[in-house]
């Protein structure tokens, strides 16, 4: 007999090797309790989170959590069901007309998970006569898409207009072109020119997809995204969000002007054939989302401690991953995997978690300890923030020396 | 007009070059993950070399059958006779 997990032995032995140098497991975190957006108890002690993607601080937000409990209440606690069959509540119905309002948009479509929104779209959108151009480093749930579905798939540089050019050029006459493009890109935090590449897309008779899970709440006059910060709201066909990072649950949608839309019900599998959202959980995200529409004094709290951690971490010295904070994800290069991990968990002892991210997620083949921001978190905070990765690298030296 | 197979090969062979850390010799049945151990980013990096050089897509699609350089070669005379 084979052992099918064999394959794996080679990573299986990294992980074992990391977990056997006594340092913290980085994929292996758990919250004991969670105190705020911004503080949790993780091994009994309060750690201050810089790296949940809780943009907008709405986990704990009252309304949120009252219209979760409100709905708990009246609708018990799942569906049980399939969007098309059982599954659609009340409570479904309202939070995509709350995208709808949010977006200005004709239809939304609200799935399971963000995850599944980029395997939905992606893998019904373009059929086999079709070419997908995505950008290479497009999250897996774009590449999982491309697999799931029977286009042809073409990869471009990153953020690269003249290289989508070039393969929009190579693509047969009479094949239809969906171009997928994110407006911050997760790992580095780094802002899509999407003004010169949607114009090299529509120039080319491309349709165009832009994921904004990064952005939602504070790009744009709206919060609506990059693409709207970018002007581009009447060139975009399709735009793919998430509940799980600036609306504060968890769930993926699409929003679009198309006036078929709402056909890919019908046809999307990841979205007919699994369970809908719990009616908790839509009925807190259309609470939270009504509530960004106007959350100007989040947003601006946001960029203030965004600003604020880029500016200080660079001033100490550290190497950031962007020459300027361009989103709320605010990423520290670092130089091998065994420096990343040990600042990891040097932090961690400190009572920082952020995130650990090394490749074939990140690009380039790039070690990063990334930090993400919230509007919950004080500048004194940021300060504090700033304070304890000095003295993680202070341990580190000391420990290598 | 279509490039010879001979030719493709051999500027094949130029392309992946660069790419050769560890100067394994290449030959048409030289396999790219397991004799020179190209991870993703690698391949990525060469594929959108080898397009550009041959003004053609590589589907991502494509990438998995083709295990040897002698096979990348096979595609490319198809992609650009296609073309």
């Amino acid at each position: 007999m084979t052992d099918l997990l064999a394959k794996f032995d080679s990573i299986r032995a990294e992980y074992d090797f990391l977990k056997g140098t006594g340092l913290s497991d980085p994929f292996g975190v758990v919250m004991e309790r969670v105190l705020s957006p911004t503080r949790a108890i993780i091994r009994g002690r309060e750690t201050i989170l810089v790296g949940t993607y809780n943009y907008m601080g709405m986990t704990f937000d009252p309304d949120v959590i009252a219209a979760g409990k409100a709905a708990m209440d009246t609708f018990g606690a799942g569906s049980t069901g399939s969007r098309v069959l059982n599954g659609t509540f009340a409570t479904h119905v309202a939070v995509e007309q709350a995208l709808k309002d949010f977006y200005g948009t004709s239809s939304a479509i609200v799935f399971s998970t963000g995850y599944q929104a980029n395997l939905g779209m992606v893998s019904t959108l373009a059929g086999k006569d079709d070419v997908i151009l995505l950008d290479a480093d497009s999250h897996a749930s774009i590449y999982d898409g491309c697999k799931l579905g029977h286009a042809e798939v073409v990869r471009f540089r990153h953020n690269d207009a003249a290289d989508l050019e070039k393969r929009l050029r190579r693509v047969p006459a009479g094949k239809g072109k969906l171009v997928i493009l994110e407006g911050v890109y997760s790992m580095l935090g780094d802002v899509a020119p999407l003004r010169d590449l949607v114009a090299v897309s529509k120039a080319a008779g491309a349709m165009v997809l832009v994921d904004e899970a990064h952005a939602m709440g504070f790009f744009g006059p709206h919060g609506r995204g990059v693409y709207e910060e970018q002007g581009l709201e009447d060139q975009v066909d399709f735009v793919v969000g998430t509940f799980s990072k600036s609306v504060g649950t968890v769930g993926g949608f699409a929003v679009s002007n198309h006036p078929h839309f709402e056909i890919l019900r019908l046809v999307c599998n990841p979205y007919r054939f699994t369970a809908s959202l719990p009616p908790v959980v839509a009925a807190s995200a259309e609470a939270s989302i009504r509530k960004l529409m106007t959350a100007t004094d989040k947003r601006a709290r946001l960029w203030a401690a965004s600003r604020r951690l880029h500016a200080s971490l660079k001033g100490a010295g550290f190497r950031m991953a962007t020459e300027t904070p361009e989103s709320a994800i605010i990423a520290v290069l670092m130089p091998t995997q065994e420096e990343c991990v040990i600042m990891w968990s040097a932090l961690l002892d400190q009572g920082i978690y952020c995130n650990l991210s090394r490749p074939p997620a990140t690009p380039m083949g790039v070690y990063l300890l990334r930090c993400s921001l919230s509007s919950e978190h004080s500048l004194d905070d940021v300060d504090e923030i700033t304070r304890r990765f000095v003295a993680a690298r202070a341990a580190t030296q000391a420990l290598a020396a | 007009m279509a490039p010879s197979r001979d030719a493709v090969l051999a500027r094949l062979l130029e392309l992946i070059q660069p790419f050769n850390a560890k100067a394994v010799p290449l030959a048409e049945d030289t396999r790219f993950a397991d004799d020179l151990e190209f991870d993703s980013l690698t391949v990525m990096d060469l594929v959108a070399n080898m397009e550009d050089e041959w003004d053609i897509n590589v589907p991502l699609n494509l990438l998995p059958d083709l295990e040897t350089i002698g096979q990348v070669a096979d595609a490319i005379v198809k992609l650009k006779a296609g073309a």
